[in-house]
């Protein structure tokens, strides 16, 4: 278990670092920065504290604290990944209507030239 | 050019128009170009070129169609919905659908604006059911198509029997919804379901559809899967986005 509890805090830190590492070269855009932020702090605390993770998962009904302890994280990642599914569905949506305007501001532009519009 | 066809009135007096989506079409659309107006004369045509990698766009200028180009590839729903805004906006009053790939015989154009310009009709979907020789229909997406059938009875409150055709005619209140909105992937399914939803109207009309003149069929049996699950979620989607729409 302590072993276990070592790797998700090493894990975390290294998260938080690569994120840092990221938003400071402009890779990512601080917006999107923070779900990963929130994660790794969340991963970190429950590394760092036994006693809230044992409430947790006596909460949860899991008496393996290691059992308790990846399905927190996997709930955490689901989560993170369900808030990038809508940015990218927005941004889809937003990308379609944009390339739909460009070519038909093009279609009209080559057409007024053309004299035909 | 001398039309060797009667010239329906909306096509001749340019309240029509004709729109075909084509993606990588290079072999067939230079010929459905030509069928079009061989058919029809020098009638409005509109090539949507969705991106292609090849001279689809090219060919399609050289024939003497108006070509809209999309600045990459966005998907036959995107791509007709951009096609669909663009006739909104230049005024049409009709439009008909016809595929780049020359599955959907030009010559029914004029039976599909005449079903669609009917007091009460806002859509005709061409139906190769209703023909008596209306073409070869592979066994997956003869499947796929009775299972469609049966699942979007109830919802349309009447039978469709091609609800996967894309030769499609819309008049302009259609027209003003799908320029809004319209569903990106596989739309022909959807689209029937977002007219039917508000209460439009459609049709069936006879049509044959003939083998692409040109290409193969990208279409895998894991696509007619995907396709099948896809279309689905698609309609029970759009039906809840309506009812919560409804409520508001």
């Amino acid at each position: 278990m302590e072993r276990l509890l070592l790797i998700t805090t090493l894990i975390a830190i290294a998260l938080i670092l690569t994120v840092l590492v990221s938003l400071r070269r402009a890779h990512i855009r601080a917006e999107y920065s923070v779900s990963w932020l929130a994660a790794a702090v969340i991963l970190l605390v429950l590394a760092q504290a036994p006693g809230l993770l044992g409430r947790l998962a006596a909460w949860l009904g899991i008496a393996d604290q290691p059992t308790a302890l990846l399905f927190l994280v996997t709930g955490v990642f689901l989560a993170v990944f369900y808030r990038f599914s809508i940015i990218i569905s927005h941004l889809r949506d937003a990308n379609i209507a944009l390339a739909q305007r460009v070519a038909i501001l093009e279609f009209r532009l080559e057409n007024v030239e053309d004299g035909r519009l | 050019m001398t039309p060797s066809a009667p010239i329906h009135p909306l096509l001749e007096d340019g309240r029509a128009l004709i729109l075909v989506p084509a993606y990588n079409e290079e072999a067939a659309i230079g010929p459905l170009i030509d069928e079009v107006y061989a058919l029809y004369g020098k009638i409005p045509i509109l090539i949507i070129d969705d991106g292609s990698q090849d001279s689809t766009a090219a060919i399609a200028k050289g024939r003497g169609a108006r070509v809209l180009r999309l600045p990459h590839h966005l998907g036959l729903g995107g791509a007709l919905q951009a096609g669909y805004r663009l006739a909104f906006e230049l005024g049409f009053e009709f439009v008909v659908r016809i595929d780049g790939d020359g599955q959907h015989d030009p010559a029914y154009v004029t039976a599909m604006l005449d079903a669609v310009s009917h007091p009460g009709v806002q859509m005709a979907i061409g139906s190769r059911f209703l023909h008596a020789n209306g073409g070869y229909t592979s066994l997956p997406r003869g499947l796929g198509i009775r299972l469609f059938r049966t699942f979007l009875r109830p919802i349309l409150g009447k039978p469709v029997l091609d609800p996967t055709s894309g030769y499609v005619a819309v008049s302009r209140e259609a027209l003003e919804v799908f320029s809004r909105s319209f569903p990106l992937e596989y739309p022909e399914i959807e689209a029937l379901v977002v007219l039917r939803r508000r209460a439009f109207q459609f049709v069936e009309v006879p049509v044959s559809i003939r083998p692409r003149l040109a290409g193969r069929s990208t279409i895998t049996a894991l696509k007619s899967v995907y396709y099948i699950v896809h279309v689905m979620l698609g309609v029970l989607v759009n039906i809840l986005i309506f009812d919560r729409r409804r409520w508001r």
